[in-house]
């Protein structure tokens, strides 16, 4: 039976990796956006399913997520949420005539992948750099609903048999703007042991 | 407290017995199903937010979490607490498909969680009531004791019960 452990020296270097795999989103997003990125949160850990959907204020709460398969060295998930207030935000730098409507057509729709994707994007290059893994990226799948109905897809994958997964979350924020972007990696329960494995082989090794 | 209404609020991989008024609910069904057996004649019903249709292990840590050892749980749970096999009725909603735009096979799990439980229930001769399934939409669901409905909320605000 499967049950993960994760010593505190593992979790902090998982914090680092969520760091630089954010410092290096940041950089793309501040890109695309002509603005300053700063990234205000990393959260690492061993996290059960129940507190996963609280960091994003709750189960029920509408988000827009950006779903992209990884595979490679490691396979997994990973998500990158947004709220409402935050895409429309960000669709107004973005498109010349932002809508109004209550759903998001398909233009809002493909601009909102693909700032998950860019993302997600330098999150991937970013970790895989790192470890020096070898990684590719799904075609991101967007869709706009209650988070934990959402992100189901991505625990089914990753969850061990005490329901717990490897979390790294961070938050985006475009100065002015208030952009707040979630990312979630969640590793496929194989993937989170072959990382967890490189990482302690980073710690020592130097 | 007998006249106090329980509310059991059940996290994803999880279930629960309710014995008496009140209400069984979990939050967020995307491709997972949120599961209902109930006895006709009792005030009686449990509940399992079902994740995948099958699980790895005989015995589980957490059976809930399976459709397989979900429903074997949820059956043999209810039975102990004096349910009888002939009054037992099932009501069940989820099984989406969030992200339409996948179109890797194995992704399509809210299909197999749907196909899984019904097979399940009809293997117990357990008859179902009724059902809201499939789509690409989001649930909020809640069964209601004394009533037995069993209730459907989406993110678009739409509301409706079973």
């Amino acid at each position: 039976m499967k049950r993960l452990h994760v010593d505190p020296v593992t979790l902090d270097a998982l914090r680092e990796f969520g760091n630089i795999g954010a410092g290096h989103a940041a950089t793309a997003l501040s890109t695309l956006l002509s603005g300053r990125v700063k990234m205000s949160v990393t959260d690492a850990r061993l996290c059960p399913f129940s507190e996963i959907v609280e960091v994003v204020g709750g189960g029920e709460t509408i988000v827009a997520a950006v779903f992209i398969r990884i595979f490679g060295t490691i396979s997994g998930n990973m998500f990158v949420l947004m709220s409402l207030p935050s895409v429309d935000r960000l669709l107004e730098r973005l498109l010349p005539a932002p809508s109004h409507v209550s759903e998001y057509m398909e233009l809002e729709q493909s601009a909102i992948a693909e700032v998950g994707n860019i993302l997600s994007g330098a999150y991937v290059a970013a970790i895989s750099d790192l470890c020096g893994m070898s990684l590719n990226q799904s075609v991101p799948a967007v869709a706009i609903d209650m988070a934990a109905s959402l992100l189901d897809i991505g625990l089914m994958m990753s969850g061990d048999e005490e329901n717990q997964a490897i979390l790294i979350s961070t938050s985006l924020v475009h100065d002015g703007n208030n952009i707040d972007a979630y990312f979630f990696l969640l590793p496929d329960l194989d993937g989170t042991e072959v990382l967890l494995d490189i990482l302690r082989g980073k710690i020592r090794h130097g | 407290m007998v006249d106090e209404k329980e509310q059991i609020r059940i996290g994803i991989a999880e279930g629960a017995i309710l014995t008496g008024s009140g209400t069984l609910m979990t939050a967020g069904l995307g491709s997972c199903v949120g599961l209902v057996i109930y006895d006709e004649t009792r005030l009686l019903a449990g509940m399992v937010h079902i994740m995948l249709p099958e699980s790895p292990h005989v015995q589980p840590p957490h059976p809930q979490k399976y459709a397989d050892t979900g429903i074997a749980w949820l059956y043999e749970t209810l039975l102990q607490q004096g349910a009888s096999h002939a009054h037992l009725r099932a009501k069940y909603a989820g099984g989406s498909q969030m992200f339409q735009a996948l179109q890797m096979e194995g992704l399509r799990i809210g299909e197999r969680n749907v196909r899984a439980v019904s097979m399940h229930l009809e293997r117990l001769q357990i008859p179902v009531i009724g059902t809201d399934v499939g789509g690409h939409v989001g649930r909020t669901v809640w069964f209601e004791l004394p009533s037995r409905r069993y209730f459907i909320r989406t993110a678009r605000g739409d509301e409706r019960h079973l």
